[in-house]
């Protein structure tokens, strides 16, 4: 196999795990109309939750589903209790505030769990495919992160709940109008997002291995892949992942120095917000005043 | 020469200064921070920040002092340590070191943690002529008592191991082809430079494919791909834990089969190499200096026994799987012997003149054959490392105790 088909699906791999990550990105954005910086944290926070329950010998898969409901309440609480009295302030104290909570989250997993890095169990066959460019295990994450895009268009295109939650964070004055609880719709979109979220670490944790900064690294290449497919469209993320993983790699591989990769994610960023801010699928955002 | 009253006076006023110095040098001598009672110790750590880490080594120092301490103190002085936290971040460090010299007035810095600190601090150190004792990094650097008299490295430098892979390559592999992945920074750095001094004329030939990564990468997996494209049968090392397991999986995966060599900075075998897979890293070759906590063939002995107790009375939240609590408690049992031999002269001059006059100190947690040897010129206190091989369970070791002026 040459080496750029290796790249290629090497970068597919990677793509998925930005991917997983831009997903719950774009749940909270949806649901509350601003970026969570704290969301890979969160995540890696509750990589922790499901691999404490794997410890105590808790299979896997139930692991899974307890971690997803306990991140859901959690996401929940941290909406009613840390971002709702800032509800109405200025966006610079929501960002600041999610900084806050990014660094919290990152130091109590260092406190509580220490830093080792830790091996999480994958639930899938791990074996090398295609001369080792991909995984069983990679192939699953991507498997989990398709089956995650379709549950979530379903949720906003056809639930009554979904329907709900995109108009209290698009307009919420129209939206308490016909009653909806706006209020609890936030908390909601903050709890669902936590689980999306918690799906993603515990799909790359097998692959990055488990520390409190396993996220920190994701979470610019998932911003990247978000903002390249329209943070308004979840299939937008998948695929803006996937782009940004292989261009990634053929860019460090071809064109630049590897050092230059991050900086790539970063320029893709800024050239998104300037040629094209909704993204190659996202909705125009547009404001009537 | 006329003996006159002014000459008589001097002469008389130099033998009472004599007489009264003579009894206060063999009494006792106070640097800073230096009392009857205590021996005030200061220490700079990254607590929290990206590198929090290697905050347990910081840790542990002090859990190893608490033992001292509880067991009498050093010459029936007990020790006072004072840790602060730079978040890894060397304007921090810099702020740190003044409140620890200035406001808390210590008599000496120990093991602050980081090339990047530490190079922030070195100057202010020497300039205040405060000892900046067995720094936490592998850097070929700290090793220069003519420019810094001040500041003495502890574990053997990058460039160090970095010629002893180089050596061992030459000499093993027939008609090497080698390929390097490395961190993108000093650490990273320093290895390739001691690695092309190694190889000698032809490094460059020899080198045949280069990658680096930042620690802000998710994954080296496209780096490995690209290196093993290169045709390269030597794969060179240069990572931190994390990164480290990601390449030794992603090496075998691929199904090459390079000479691997691994930096020391991951030779752990419960966090680096079970993570990857012992399998997978059956046949790497490093070099260390201390015992691997987790590896069997050391657990029975007394040096891992002794640890082992000091870690569950004085250290229980720590990690007996850390390689760090290994080097927290062995350069700290530096010190302690440092201090031993400073005496009732507890002086900052003194403390480095004993530091620089350590005779084949016996660290019980180093490799057999491997002690602490300084001297006047010779501020790099363990200069040894033994080459070992992972057979799937144990690291093997093999080959002699190297060190560059031996091999």
């Amino acid at each position: 196999m040459t080496q750029l088909t290796q790249q290629i699906l090497s970068g597919v791999a990677t793509g998925a795990i930005y991917a997983s990550l831009a997903l719950a990105l774009v749940m909270i954005h949806q649901a509350t109309e601003s970026v969570n910086f704290a969301q890979g944290e969160m995540a890696m926070f509750s990589t922790y939750i499901a691999w404490s329950l794997v410890q105590v010998g808790t299979p896997f898969w139930i692991a899974f589903v307890l971690t997803v409901v306990i991140s859901f309440i959690g996401g929940v609480l941290i909406e009613r209790i840390i971002v709702r009295p800032v509800e109405n302030a200025p966006v610079l104290s929501h960002v600041i505030v999610f900084i806050g909570l990014l660094v919290i989250f990152s130091a109590v997993a260092g406190w509580i769990f220490t830093y080792t890095v830790k091996q999480f169990p994958s639930p899938f066959p791990t074996k090398p495919l295609l001369g080792g460019a991909v995984t069983g295990h990679d192939l699953g994450v991507i498997g989990v992160t398709f089956v995650m895009l379709i549950l979530l268009f379903l949720f906003f295109r056809f639930t009554p709940l979904g329907l709900a939650m995109r108009a209290a964070a698009q307009n919420p004055e129209s939206a308490r109008l016909v009653g909806i609880r706006v209020g609890w719709m936030l908390a909601i979109g903050w709890g669902l997002a936590a689980a999306v979220g918690a799906v993603a670490g515990i799909m790359v944790a097998p692959i990055l291995f488990l520390d409190p900064h396993m996220m920190s690294g994701v979470l610019l290449y998932a911003f990247a892949a978000a903002l390249l497919g329209g943070i308004s469209s979840p299939g937008g993320a998948v695929l803006g992942g996937l782009i940004v993983g292989v261009l990634e790699n053929l860019v460090g591989t071809y064109l630049i120095a590897s050092e230059l990769k991050l900086t790539m994610a970063l320029a893709l960023i800024i050239i998104v917000l300037v040629v094209k801010p909704s993204g190659l699928f996202g909705a125009h955002a547009v404001k009537r005043v | 020469m006329t003996l006159n009253r002014r000459t008589l006076m001097i002469a008389a006023s130099l033998t009472a200064a004599a007489f009264v110095a003579a009894p206060a040098n063999a009494q006792k001598q106070y640097g800073p921070g230096a009392s009857d009672k205590e021996i005030k110790i200061g220490n700079i750590n990254p607590y929290s920040g990206p590198a929090s880490a290697y905050g347990t080594i910081g840790k542990a120092i002090g859990a190893y002092f608490d033992k001292i301490n509880d067991e009498g103190g050093i010459n029936g002085r007990k020790i006072k340590y004072i840790t602060l936290d730079d978040g890894y971040s060397p304007p921090k460090a810099v702020e740190q070191a003044r409140r620890l010299v200035e406001a808390e007035q210590v008599l000496l810095l120990f093991q602050s943690l980081g090339t990047p600190s530490n190079t922030a601090i070195q100057a202010y150190m020497n300039e205040k002529k405060v000892p900046q004792l067995f720094v936490a990094t592998g850097a070929t650097k700290w090793n220069d008592p003519k420019n810094f008299p001040w500041t003495m490295g502890w574990q053997p430098n990058y460039q160090t191991e970095a010629r002893i892979y180089a050596k061992h390559i030459l000499q093993n592999v027939k008609d090497p082809k080698i390929a390097v992945l490395f961190q993108n920074d000093d650490y990273g750095k320093d290895y390739l430079d001691g690695l092309k001094e190694g190889l000698g004329a032809q490094a460059s030939k020899l080198i045949v494919a280069m990658k680096s990564y930042e620690t802000s990468d998710p994954t080296v997996d496209s780096q490995v791909v690209a290196l093993m494209n290169s045709g390269a049968n030597v794969f060179i090392n240069i990572t931190t834990p994390k990164f480290a397991s990601q390449a030794i999986r992603k090496v075998h995966d691929l199904g090459w089969k390079p000479a691997h060599y691994l930096n020391n900075v991951s030779a752990s075998v419960s966090t680096v190499l079970k993570p990857a897979g012992l399998e997978k890293a059956t046949g790497i070759i490093t070099s260390s200096y201390h015992m691997d906590p987790t590896d069997p063939q050391w657990q029975s002995g007394k040096a891992y026994q002794d640890w082992l107790a000091w870690m569950k009375k004085y250290y229980s939240a720590g990690d007996v799987a850390s390689t760090f609590n290994v080097y927290g408690y062995s350069v700290a049992q530096t010190l302690v012997q440092v201090l031993k031999q400073c005496g009732d002269n507890l002086t900052r001059e003194n403390v480095m003149r004993q530091a620089a006059n350590l005779k084949n100190f016996q660290v019980p947690m180093l490799l057999p054959g491997i002690s602490i040897t300084t001297g006047p010129d010779d501020f790099a206190p363990i200069e040894q490392m033994r080459l070992q091989k992972f057979d799937g369970n144990i690291w093997v070791l093999f080959g002699e105790v190297l060190s560059p002026e031996g091999s």
